[in-house]
């Protein structure tokens, strides 16, 4: 009697609808959370009381508070005796917070399974949906195992509502158990026979996710030779069937099932070619009859497309269906343009004529004002460039570059260096390119594509007096670009004297005194702005125009003597080192600092560009490392043993043929080290000594820290010894460049290179090394651990062997590193070695 | 197929969030987080998909509600797009002027009838059934807790 008394004078707990209402009246986060602590409190208490009567309304609220993100677990074990109960309204709500609350990872999920089980055999056919939706939510491994069977079982049920829902339920627990897929093939049969939409579109998304896991199942599915024909039939009802008010969606009938079959024919007409010939009717008549004006009638025409394009279908399908994208990029809806544009990326590779046809469109599409969709546009551009089109479309896209968003920058210019590098009609017209995309896009620009820039204007020899000049006024305009100053600061040293002859066809000649040129040059050096490469691109050509220049001589002493007491080392030593030339070593001067014959050209892929090669091997990054002090003395020597070597394209420098050899031996013996590289005459060329390729590496070498690039080429040291490719795997290759010590004639240095072609870095990269025992190995520090990737970096490391008794030399390597999160452990023998370098 | 489904305000309050594969609170969390960043500061005149980590993101606005859909790489976005309309009109006609945001129970299971259900008168009488099932049994109840018997 009491206990009636207490129950009917407690208050009953706050509907759900009372909770919302308080939560939303509220101003502040402290304040809703203080009404939510307070409902938690209350709610337990009555949890902990066991009341039946309003556990559900407790649960509700919990599962409201839970949505907005305050933790509820302790409503799980609540929600089990919600499903225990037989009221319907305990068993909705006590799903429900099993479905929100009890995934997989709950200690209590098991505890579900009997009730689901006892569940799925109830009378009522909203309970067993209850069940089924429930357990293709939380299904774990363990539990789709258990009640697999029942749900089989329901899948062969005559009432269309349980059907489906245990259709899609079966879906979940393949996915979660695919073993468990045969269980459920034989039951498919049937279930395409049927008239209800609802199954239909629940058993083509059984059927799809049976293909897609599994090709077996693939298989089965095509070989019953019904299944393409029913899929047919079935969607060309829809098609032709009347308005159906139930389905239809904006005039089209059942979309979500159309696209469904669609996708279902994809999959199964993939590298099949009867299948895909079985549905290139139907593809076609839906392909010309669908609507389009709405999006409706689009989304079906999209899935469309991509079955299209993903079977073996007949060209003439294949052109409809890129018609249909090119008439998707000129819908006004942005979403279609995007689809279009993103789908026609993809078919770019197969059927370029066809996606040629729409070139126009899709470099509007470069204006629009949505970012994704000029992204991309942009791709699909450099996709299409050809010889024919190519002067229009780098139009555009030099238009397009000027405005884009840094994000672009990067890529468009190396894109279009590359484009332009490959398509280009001629070469004023490619340097003209090239300049406005400096001009443009300067600060941007990737390293390879400044040193790809140098080596075109060196090959170039009848425009270099055009572009020099262009430069030129480029910097007098702005100097803040730093890869635009340093090709343009190059140039000038390289080609001063071009400059102020004023020579120049077409054009209306730069009247500028050497002063101004010093000027300009100048005021790079003194700038802030300016990084250190730009400095030392700088230093080094104003060192140049003092052989080009006649009157301002003075002036270019004093500007070395200023630098010499910089604060950076390698400006520091540079101007020390030129202006030793101009007090000990004036007569070699204009010897050393003679124009440059034309560069190795070559622009790979983006990253790779081995124009700017070092004369030395060793480290390659960092303008200020400790090898700088080493290598700038090679350079130098480098320089001396490539002067007396032939370039018959430079006519105005004399070439005397003696002295440097002698200047060879006096500047070899301050350096203190000693040249065993003989003192070639111009005429013949000695491999490796007198090639042109040392003297790009000696300038080369001068404008070391540039561009970390894969550099192949030789040394001037090495006496002509090719490199060596020591391993190659997995997209990590390691090169050997050789060259014997000039102190001491056993001891062969080896410079390893290490690139990665892959596009992912390879990190805590480590190279270790072993020798016979007649052998002594020496490994210095690499230049890093890290190998960037696609080629945009390398790791170098400087290995000296002492071979003493002139052996054959061998070794064995082994590398570690960490790629996509795995080490990666490989070992390998190098035996190849040159026999050059023991004998 | 859908990965998950949220729906927030434009205050970037979340009402519905519902999620089709087991992931951490922790990460649901900082998935929604990002993601209503993200869409909240979409412009207007801007697509409506866009790619995030792994899967496309299908957002549309209705009032002050944003609507937004996970799918995989290999679904239709223009398709989902249509899911997203029909589910709103779906809300609509169950709970007539009112918004949807009070009622957000009967928005989950509703949901999950779209997927399957393409018709939406069947999907409607579906619902109404079981509330109708639901209200007797609650009938049931209330009379018997007039008479004061639990």
């Amino acid at each position: 009697m009491s206990q009636l008394l207490e129950k009917l004078t407690m208050p009953a707990p706050a509907k759900l609808r009372d909770l919302i209402r308080q939560i939303r009246s509220v101003r502040t986060q402290a304040e809703e959370r203080a009404v939510i602590e307070k409902e938690c409190a209350s709610i337990r208490g009555m949890f902990r009381d066991e009341d039946n009567t309003y556990r559900c309304r407790n649960v509700a609220k919990l599962l409201y508070i839970h949505m907005l993100g305050y933790p509820a677990h302790f409503g799980q074990l609540e929600c089990l005796k919600l499903i225990a109960s037989p009221r319907f309204t305990d068993k909705r709500i006590g799903y429900l917070g099993a479905a929100l609350l009890l995934d997989e990872r709950q200690d209590v999920h098991l505890l579900v399974t009997n009730s689901l089980k006892n569940d799925l055999n109830h009378n009522t056919q909203f309970v067993v949906g209850l069940a089924l939706g429930t357990l293709g939510n939380i299904c774990s491994v363990e539990m789709s195992r258990d009640l697999a069977g029942e749900v089989e079982k329901l899948l062969k049920s005559s009432n269309a509502y349980i059907k489906k829902k245990a259709a899609l339920c079966a879906v979940r627990i393949i996915r979660k158990v695919p073993e468990l897929m045969e269980m459920f093939l034989p039951a498919t049969k049937n279930l395409l026979n049927e008239k209800n939409h609802g199954v239909l579109l629940t058993a083509v998304c059984l059927i799809t996710e049976m293909c897609d896991k599994s090709p077996d199942a693939l298989a089965h599915f095509r070989k019953q030779n019904k299944m393409v024909p029913q899929l047919v039939r079935i969607l060309k009802n829809l098609i032709m069937a009347g308005y159906s008010p139930e389905h239809d969606v904006s005039g089209v009938s059942d979309p979500f099932l159309q696209v469904r079959i669609l996708r279902l024919l994809r999959l199964l007409g993939k590298n099949d070619s009867d299948a895909s010939e079985a549905m290139n009717d139907i593809l076609a008549q839906v392909a010309t009859n669908t609507e389009t004006t709405k999006n409706v009638g689009n989304s079906i025409l999209y899935e469309t497309v991509l079955t299209i394009m993903d079977i073996k279908s007949e060209s003439g399908l294949r052109v409809l269906a890129v018609n249909i994208l090119g008439r998707f990029l000129l819908n006004n809806d942005k979403n279609i343009r995007y689809v279009a544009l993103n789908s026609l990326l993809k078919t770019v590779q197969t059927d370029l004529n066809a996606v040629q046809r729409h070139r126009s469109t899709i470099v509007d599409c470069l204006k629009d004002p949505d970012i994704s969709i000029r992204k991309r546009a942009m791709e699909l551009s450099f996709a299409l460039v050809n010889s024919n089109n190519v002067r229009g479309m780098m139009k555009e896209l030099i238009f397009f570059l000027e405005k884009a968003d840094p994000i672009f920058k990067v890529d468009c210019t190396s894109n279009i260096c590359i484009a332009a590098d490959k398509y280009a009609p001629n070469k004023r017209w490619h340097i003209d390119t090239m300049l406005k995309v400096l001009s443009t896009a300067g600060s941007y620009v990737r390293d390879d594509v400044i040193a790809h820039m140098i080596s075109l204007v060196s090959e170039a020899s009848s425009l270099q007096a055009y572009t020099v000049q262009h430069l030129f006024r480029a910097i007098q305009e702005d100097i803040t670009q730093q890869p635009l100053v340093q090709v343009a600061s190059w140039c000038v040293g390289e080609y001063g004297d071009l400059l102020m002859s004023g020579q120049v066809e077409e054009e209306e000649p730069l009247q500028v005194t050497e002063d101004e040129v010093l000027d300009t040059l100048e005021k790079i050096m003194n700038s802030s702005g300016s990084s250190a490469v730009t400095k030392s691109f700088t230093l080094t050509a104003v060192m140049k125009l003092s052989t080009r220049f006649t009157q301002t001589i003075p002036r270019i002493q004093a500007l070395m003597d200023q630098f010499g007491s910089s604060v950076d080392m390698e400006l520091q030593q540079r101007s020390v080192e030129f202006a030793k030339l101009f007090k000990s070593y004036d007569h070699m001067r204009s010897g050393l600092l003679e124009r440059m014959p034309p560069l190795d050209a070559k622009v790979g892929s983006k990253g790779e560009g081995e124009a700017n090669t070092n004369g030395e091997t060793t480290a390659v990054s960092p303008p200020a490392s400790p090898a700088v002090k080493q290598e700038e003395g090679n350079a130098l020597l480098d320089l001396l043993g490539g002067g007396p070597s032939p370039a018959p394209v430079i006519p105005q420098v004399e070439k005397p043929a003696a002295p440097p050899a002698a200047s060879n031996d006096l500047l070899g013996d301050l350096l203190g080290l000693d040249l065993s590289s003989p003192a070639a005459g111009p005429a013949p060329m000695v491999p490796g000594m007198s090639a042109p390729q040392p003297q790009v590496d000696m300038l080369g070498g001068l404008m070391d820290g540039v561009t970390p690039q894969p550099a192949v080429q030789m040394s001037a040291n090495n006496l002509g010894i090719p490199s060596l490719i020591a391993y190659e795997k997995n997209g990590l290759k390691i090169e050997f460049s050789f060259q014997k010590d000039n102190s001491n004639a056993n001891v062969v240095i080896i410079t390893l290179t290490a690139t990665n072609s892959t596009d992912t870095p390879m990190d805590e990269f480590v190279f270790q090394a072993a020798v016979p025992k007649t052998f002594q190995l020496q490994l210095q520090s690499p230049s890093g651990s890290v190998v960037p990737a696609s080629n945009m970096g390398v790791v170098t490391q400087v290995i000296k062997i002492l071979n003493p008794q002139k052996a054959p030399i061998r070794m064995r390597i082994k590398l570690t590193y960490n790629y996509k999160g795995n080490n990666v452990n490989d070992m390998g023998e190098v035996n190849s070695f040159p026999a050059a370098l023991w004998q | 197929m859908m990965k998950f489904m949220l729906l927030f305000s434009r205050q970037g309050k979340v009402r519905l969030q519902q999620w089709y594969s087991a992931t951490q609170e922790k990460e649901k969390k900082k998935i929604m987080r990002e993601l209503i960043t993200i869409i909240l500061a979409r412009k207007p005149k801007m697509c409506s998909f866009l790619e995030w980590k792994e899967y496309k993101i299908v957002y549309k606005r209705y009032a002050s509600l944003y609507f937004c859909c996970a799918i995989e790489k290999g679904d239709n976005e223009l398709l989902t797009l249509e899911i997203i309309h029909r589910y709103v009109e779906l809300l609509d006609k169950y709970f007539g002027s009112e918004t949807t945001k009070k009622n957000f129970l009967k928005a989950i299971p509703a949901q999950d009838f779209f997927q399957e259900e393409t018709s939406k008168k069947n999907c409607l009488k579906a619902i109404a059934a079981q509330d109708l099932l639901q209200e007797e049994a609650d009938a049931t109840r209330n009379v018997l807790e007039e008479m004061g018997l639990p």
